[in-house]
């Protein structure tokens, strides 16, 4: 029998776990977001400098998984004491930074390649096109560029974020009260495995299923050049 | 060595001059010593087989290849160009390099246009963030050079929501925008459905005749016989015959233009 008592007596503590798990994933697609444009920029330069350093930190935070950084950002660096002696250790001890660190530095190498790959399906005839018109390299990267690998990597940025927001409840392994975290104690406190657990899945769909919702419709506003013909008016001969 | 090209520059109006282009890719010579010139008005056409080096020449004249070695004037401005370590030549100054080639606007086969902007916004996007426009100058620009073009009613349309002859119109439009000194068509018509080729050319022959300099790379023989008033035969990479297009056309010197001509009629 499923104790629908339990559940809506503990539906308030799973409202405020939900605020901190989406508060979690904003901060972290934020940083990860803005870290990710000049880093994708990098990735595809002809200079191997600069290329290179950007591969290597993306082949590495997506070939080993996101719970082992983070115990090494949370657990591991504290080994270290020259930074229990720096200024930086009142942030380190901190779950909140070293969550937030964890999934942005995560969650920025996956924005990166999905990023650069939209930069490398750029047709070379556009580019050429605007070089040809005496636009700078600046100017390129910002007026064509980066708007259309933007609205290139939309679908599978929406993939990211869903990726994010499941991944923040990893962040409950280091003492932060998000949605899974609650669902565990409301499981450990009352032994009802199936009301914690199934509750907190429901909380998640609903999460996942607004945020797939969300970019549709980014999707439908910055994707219309995409779209098949049927979507324009039909063309009138003058 | 500007200032002595430049003053009888302006007095002739002399709008482009190529000195001894050479273009290597690898081991293959593309271009081997070609030298052209435009007055005001001239329209130029670079007839020649594939890898006759024609496409190769325009794409040299606003750097979109680097050449070897030559001299590029527009408007008595030089291009300063200088060696990498290929040999190739780049420019010495960016912003001069910038400042050229908003001169020289160019059309490509492939149109080009921006995917993501619709046909007014790619007109004016270069207008603006180029040349400095304000948004409603820019607009009003764009909008007088869609009707000029014949394609005002498609001006809210993405790229590949048009025809190939309506994008090709676009994008001369994107060019014209740029009120550029000498226009650049890099076979303009060789991507279109044949039936969609006409309204391009009607497009580019009206353009000609308000007196706009162009240099036309092109596969049209009625073309270049009607609208250029000089036609320049390439062959593995030198000018082989080159001249008005009665005589070109009409009365060939070489075997190797005689040749051509022959297969381009079939």
């Amino acid at each position: 029998m499923i104790d629908w008592a339990l559940i809506v007596e503990s539906l308030p503590a799973y409202w405020r776990g939900l605020q901190v798990s989406l508060l979690l994933m904003l901060i972290c697609i934020s940083a990860s977001f803005v870290l990710s444009v000049p880093l994708a920029i990098a990735r595809v330069s002809p200079n191997p400098w600069l290329a290179k350093p950007v591969f290597l930190y993306t082949y590495v935070l997506r070939g080993t998984p996101l719970l082992v950084q983070l115990y090494m950002i949370y657990f591991g660096l504290a080994q270290f004491e020259w930074l229990r002696e720096s200024a930086a250790w009142p942030l380190f001890r901190n779950a909140w930074f070293c969550a937030w660190l964890a999934f942005a530095l995560n969650s920025t190498a996956y924005t990166t390649e999905i990023l650069a790959g939209a930069l490398r399906q750029t047709p070379s005839g556009e580019l050429e096109a605007a070089r040809s018109l005496g636009m700078s390299t600046a100017k390129i990267y910002r007026r064509i560029l980066l708007p259309s690998a933007i609205r290139r990597a939309l679908p599978q940025y929406g993939n990211e974020l869903v990726m994010v927001m499941h991944a923040t409840s990893i962040a409950s392994a280091v003492t932060i009260v998000e949605l899974t975290r609650t669902a565990r104690d409301v499981y450990y406190n009352n032994l009802a495995p199936l009301e914690a657990f199934g509750l907190v899945a429901v909380f998640y769909f609903a999460i996942t299923f607004t945020l797939v919702g969300i970019v549709k419709l980014l999707e439908r506003r910055f994707l219309k050049h995409l779209q098949p013909k049927s979507a324009d008016p039909a063309p009138t001969r003058p | 060595m500007s200032e002595i090209a430049s003053n009888p520059a302006r007095l002739t109006g002399q709008k482009l001059l190529v000195e001894g282009l050479y273009k290597r890719f690898g081991s293959v010579e593309v271009l081997e010593g070609v030298s052209l010139s435009a007055q005001s008005g001239d329209v130029i056409a670079l007839i020649g087989s594939s890898g006759s080096g024609k496409s190769t020449v325009l794409r040299c004249l606003n750097l979109l290849e680097k050449p070897n070695a030559g001299r590029i004037v527009v408007s008595g401005e030089e291009l300063k160009l200088v060696a990498d370590r290929k040999g190739e030549l780049g420019a010495a100054d960016p912003a001069q390099l910038q400042r050229i080639r908003a001169r020289l606007s160019m059309v490509f086969q492939q149109f080009n246009l921006w995917g993501h902007m619709t046909a007014i916004e790619n007109i004016i996007e270069a207008p603006m963030h180029v040349l400095g426009l304000s948004k409603a100058e820019a607009i009003a620009r764009a909008e007088r050079y869609l009707d000029r073009v014949g394609v005002s009613h498609r001006k809210d349309a993405y790229p590949a929501h048009m025809s190939g002859g309506e994008q090709q119109r676009v994008a001369i439009a994107r060019a014209l925008a740029m009120e550029p000194e000498v226009m650049l068509f890099d076979e303009p018509t060789s991507a279109l459905d044949p039936e969609l080729v006409g309204e391009v050319l009607r497009v580019m022959r009206s353009l000609a005749e308000e007196g706009r300099t162009m240099l036309v790379v092109t596969h049209e023989m009625g073309f270049a016989r009607e609208v250029a008033n000089r036609v320049v035969f390439l062959h593995r990479g030198v000018i082989e015959e080159e001249g008005p297009p009665a005589d070109v056309l009409g009365a060939p010197k070489s075997e190797r233009l005689k040749a051509f001509l022959a297969s381009s009629l079939k």
